[in-house]
């Protein structure tokens, strides 16, 4: 049997191995990565940049830990640009496992920009059925969240006076690895009209970029690549940067397998490739 | 009687979400604020429900040898993250209840979902293949994709218009096209809810 008949019947074990090793490299022997910045994501760098102190914007945390590695630096980058612009934001979470991702990032911001809660920033909480939240939400704050996440009472809260629903904020910027982003589409940007920019993981990328051609989305932020991007423009060098070396590396092996696997299908004359042929 | 009366209640509210939805004004906002209270109330009784289920199940299964282990584990887990998380101070960070999701949650996910690397290179290996016209069509168009997505120097930003036209025309086409029928298919069926015409939901006995 040739190398090549070889790389046909690969154990998928094989494969495991090299993007374990890829994915070591970086942690070893780390190297930085020229990003270019895509214009979606520049959309939502200019549109937060324009915003004047002391304007509002709305940022909703919805994905858990099994994505935080994408999208957690695109949240710390977008929180980053507010507090240093001095705008007040206003969090809120549809998913389960939001607030402990919210309370992380709040609380290591606030005490890095000197932000007070409930003067600079607020933390509604978390409330279950996305669409009905986000609607409840249009028509005021106070109807899901009577009291923030940490129980004070809204109108309490110096931050929340005069500000009742989406038409006292600038735009809302929804960080998502789910379906709600859909809500904030339908529900939110179709009912209420407010501009709306994503946050999303690589692999939802291709369900959303339909909607900035339709206008109901001004910017995306795909993937950790968009993380990094993000973090360039707002000169917070994090864990997005970071990542692109492991990025580079474990895509490269990927890309080579898929190569060294066309190859091998055309070198073999296709014969022993049926469906059931590649790795095991 | 017992058909009869969801069926009546299901119609009437449906109705009257619909015209609530399409009617903006002061009387119909106040209408759902209140139908949020109840939405709100009725998830809050469905909890209890669910958490129970989820106690009865497992606590059975603490009798099976097998699964004795993970049920404990599943409840031990259940009351460690309720218990110290009564409090509000739990809520913030340097409590108890956060240092379990901050040290045990997250790295949990955090490395089952990082498993996935392993099986897409995998998966991408046996199904990035030319094997026919459409295959190549594909194999191309994912290739072209998955470059514009990582950082490679020239090989990213050298395909920036082409991508772009791949999300934003033949994707776009599908994309809506798919979306269309999901929303016709959803409405036929919430009509045929609100008209009582389909029933299934209502389970059968």
């Amino acid at each position: 049997m040739t190398f090549l008949e070889k790389m046909m019947q690969i154990d998928r074990r094989w494969i495991y191995l090299a993007i374990g090793l890829a994915v070591i490299i970086p942690t070893i022997k780390s190297f930085n990565v020229p990003v270019t910045v895509s214009p979606e994501v520049r959309k939502i760098y200019d549109f937060v940049s324009k915003l004047k102190p002391g304007e509002y914007v709305f940022v909703c945390v919805d994905y858990d830990p099994t994505s935080m590695a994408e999208l957690n630096p695109m949240t710390i980058a977008i929180v980053n640009q507010a507090f240093a612009g001095d705008l007040k934001v206003i969090f809120v979470t549809l998913s389960q496992f939001g607030p402990g991702m919210v309370e992380q990032i709040t609380s290591e911001l606030a005490e890095k920009h000197h932000k007070t809660r409930g003067q600079d920033y607020v933390f509604l909480g978390y409330r279950p059925y996305p669409a009905i939240t986000i609607m409840a939400l249009g028509v005021d704050f106070r109807v899901p969240f009577p009291l923030d996440y940490y129980g004070t009472p809204l109108d309490s809260l110096p931050m929340m006076s005069g500000i009742k629903n989406f038409s006292d904020v600038k735009g809302v910027i929804e960080i998502t690895s789910g379906n709600t982003a859909d809500f904030w589409l339908i529900y939110g940007n179709g009912r209420y009209g407010f501009p709306l920019a994503l946050g999303i993981t690589g692999v939802m990328s291709s369900n959303y970029y339909q909607y900035l051609q339709s206008g109901q989305l001004f910017g995306i932020i795909p993937g950790v690549k968009g993380a990094a991007e993000y973090e360039r423009l707002v000169g917070f060098p994090g864990e997005g940067m970071e990542q692109m070396a492991y990025q580079v590396i474990a895509h490269s092996v990927i890309i080579l397998f898929i190569i060294l696997s066309n190859v091998a299908y055309f070198a073999t004359g296709r014969k022993k490739s049926g469906l059931g042929g590649g790795a095991r | 009687m017992k058909r009869e009366i969801p069926i009546l209640l299901v119609g009437i509210s449906g109705f009257i979400m619909f015209l609530q939805y399409f009617v903006p004004t002061d009387w119909s906002e106040e209408l759902f604020k209140y139908s949020q209270d109840w939405v709100i109330v009725i998830g809050i009784l469905a909890m209890p429900l669910g958490i129970w289920s989820l106690i009865r199940a497992n606590v059975a299964k603490l009798k099976v040898p097998d699964e004795r282990f993970y049920s404990a584990v599943l409840l031990a887990g259940f009351l460690a993250m309720v218990l110290t998380g009564l409090s509000r101070q739990s809520l913030e960070m340097g409590s108890i209840h956060m240092d379990l999701f901050t040290y045990l949650l997250i790295p949990i996910q955090a490395t089952i979902f990082s498993l996935l690397a392993f099986f897409i290179a995998s998966a991408a290996y046996r199904a990035f293949r030319a094997r026919s016209v459409l295959a190549t069509i594909l194999l191309v168009t994912a290739f072209l994709v998955m470059l514009r997505f990582i950082p490679l120097g020239p090989f990213s930003t050298g395909n920036l218009s082409a991508v772009a036209w791949i999300l934003s025309v033949p994707n776009m086409a599908a994309n809506r096209a798919i979306m269309m029928g999901i929303g016709l298919g959803a409405t036929a069926t919430a009509i045929k809810i609100i008209l009582g015409i389909e029933r299934t939901y209502m389970g059968h006995d």
